[in-house]
């Protein structure tokens, strides 16, 4: 397969490659890794005039604490998120997700920002961008502005990036006391992609009440989605099995679920609230402080 | 990158203008070729993961550029030089934007040990070495790749004998029909010196990037435990 043609830019700088962006306009595809862009484009599902190149734009793959918050640029790949030690010691739930994105070779590659501009309704990112209620950094020639997770996903492959900006960071919160997370993912065998990915983040006192929760979600629905009936059903209540297992029957509640060759619209709703419930109960027992087996996102090594 | 002094071609190849013609008559071939493979094939094979979901919401094309050449470092849509390192060696070729390495190193280099099979990022038969790192050469721009240090199959292997990975593949007989050897070396090679201690276990996940579909992974996973352990001890590449 190969893509139609194109003609192609490397900007070395940010205000270089928005300048290239301010002239073509829509017409214009922003590459980064290229493991969501390349393969659309082969399959002819997108046909740009325009690749503007941002992989070679020096200083857009830092991982850095600021204050409360840890910044993240946006060209960095899966495989510096799954093994910074910053993120896996305060923001857990990233290292987590990026760990089962896709497989090696794509984590090698495949970038933060791409992933998440791209918005494809079964990446893995999404899900816990809205359970971390996390920011997106925009910019543009016109200046820089921040949308939080809650606002950036509209539709299928649709956000509220708009022609001319480039996402430029994401910032997640710090981890806060009595805090667990976790990401669990039915996998589609050969693509890595998710079927379902259900990002938990839960608040609770070590004798179970939960204090707050957060259920992100993906795979199942055109974007990613905060389960909020699952949220409410279980805020301020005490954990149990019963109670979970049931909240989380509502995993789907007002989505109408994609269905394809491998899974059903039916068979997605109910995988929702197996993933969801997993999820819930591996963050819960994080947050009660016995989680029992050290965090699967363990690295497969080190960056570089 | 370095600069574009005109090397005496140790490969034999043909000058930019020849081979340009050459591939047009080429083309010509391959798109009729093509069109009577396609025409069998259907249309079954062609969605693959978010593909498969987005297949009636295609995005709309933009009408064709007219030719390469503006303003502002903008190349394309025709053939650009493009310098790559490869195994060590400088290599320069003319070549769209759109050309993908993959098609760079088979198509005009000769360099078929990266194996064109998916050709959208999911089965690992193309895997090839970027700076050290394990990449989908059929994903990756070949236009992208300059400036880094591309590794292949017929890079991997030491002049005489086999390189421990390739070695180990042997002696544990991890391949069947060997279409996807020279990916999973490729991957495993470059996963075992990030992860020089591999666990069984660990690798049912990590290699999870190559599929063979003879099903030799047992074999596999023994051999890359084994190759770990020659690989500590003689060091890595030869």
């Amino acid at each position: 397969m190969i893509p139609a043609e194109f003609e192609y830019q490397a900007p070395k700088t940010l205000d270089e490659a928005l300048r290239a962006l301010g002239r073509h306009g829509d017409e214009a595809k922003i590459l980064a890794g290229g493991h969501s862009l390349l393969p659309m484009m082969k399959l002819r599902l997108a046909s740009p005039r325009y690749v503007v190149d941002i992989g070679r734009i020096r200083g857009m793959d830092y991982i850095r604490e600021e204050r409360d918050k840890i910044a993240i640029g946006a060209l960095v790949t899966h495989a510096q998120v799954t093994t910074s030690e910053l993120l896996r010691a305060k923001c857990p739930l990233l290292p987590e997700t990026a760990s089962e994105i896709g497989d090696m070779q794509v984590r090698n590659r495949g970038t933060i920002g791409g992933s998440i501009a791209h918005a494809d309704p079964a990446a893995d990112y999404p899900a816990s961008i809205l359970a971390l209620d996390a920011e997106m950094v925009v910019q543009s020639s016109s200046g820089k502005r921040t949308i939080p997770a809650a606002d950036f996903f509209v539709d299928l492959l649709t956000t509220q990036i708009r022609p001319g900006e480039i996402l430029t960071e994401v910032r997640v919160p710090v981890k806060r006391a009595g805090e667990g997370t976790a990401y669990k993912k039915f996998h589609q065998p050969a693509s890595g992609f998710a079927i379902v990915g259900a990002a938990a983040r839960v608040i609770a006192s070590k004798a179970g009440q939960i204090e707050d929760v957060a259920l992100g979600m993906t795979g199942v629905g055109s974007k990613a989605y905060r389960a909020t009936a699952v949220e409410k059903s279980l805020r301020g209540k005490t954990a149990s099995e019963s109670l979970i297992a049931e909240a989380c029957g509502k995993a789907a509640q007002g989505i109408d679920p994609l269905a394809d060759i491998f899974a059903s619209a039916e068979y997605r709703r109910e995988m929702a609230s197996v993933f969801a419930r997993r999820a819930i109960i591996s963050a819960l027992e994080k947050a009660m402080g016995r989680a029992s087996s050290p965090s699967k996102g363990a690295a497969p090594g080190k960056t570089k | 990158m370095s600069p574009h002094e005109d090397k005496p071609r140790p490969d034999g190849t043909e000058k930019p203008d020849e081979k340009r013609e050459k591939n047009a008559q080429e083309k010509k071939l391959r798109d009729l070729s093509r069109r009577s493979f396609i025409k069998g094939a259907g249309i079954a094979s062609v969605a693959a993961s978010a593909g498969a979901l987005l297949a009636d919401r295609v995005l709309e094309a933009a009408p064709r550029p007219q030719s390469g050449g503006m303003a502002g470092g903008v190349v394309g849509p025709g053939e650009v030089p493009i310098t790559l390192k490869i195994n060590g060696q400088i290599r320069k070729l003319n070549l769209e934007p759109r050309v993908m390495l993959l098609d760079a190193l088979r198509n005009h280099l000769d360099l078929t040990g990266a194996k064109k099979v998916c050709d959208r990022a999911t089965c690992g038969a193309c895997t090839v070495h970027l700076d050290g790192r394990a990449v989908y050469s059929c994903t990756t721009l070949a236009i992208d790749a300059q400036g880094h240090d591309i590794t292949t199959i017929e890079g991997l292997e030491p002049k005489e004998g086999l390189h421990p990975m390739s070695q180990a593949f042997w002696n544990n007989d991890a391949q069947q029909c060997g279409f996807c050897t020279p990916g999973f070396v490729m991957a495993c090679t470059a996963y075992v010196e990030h992860e020089p201690n591999p666990t069984y276990e660990g690798l049912q996940k990590s290699l999870g990037g190559n599929l063979c579909r003879c099903g030799t992974y047992m074999g596999i996973r023994e051999a890359v435990l084994e190759a770990a352990k020659t690989m500590k001890t003689k060091g890595g590449r030869a």
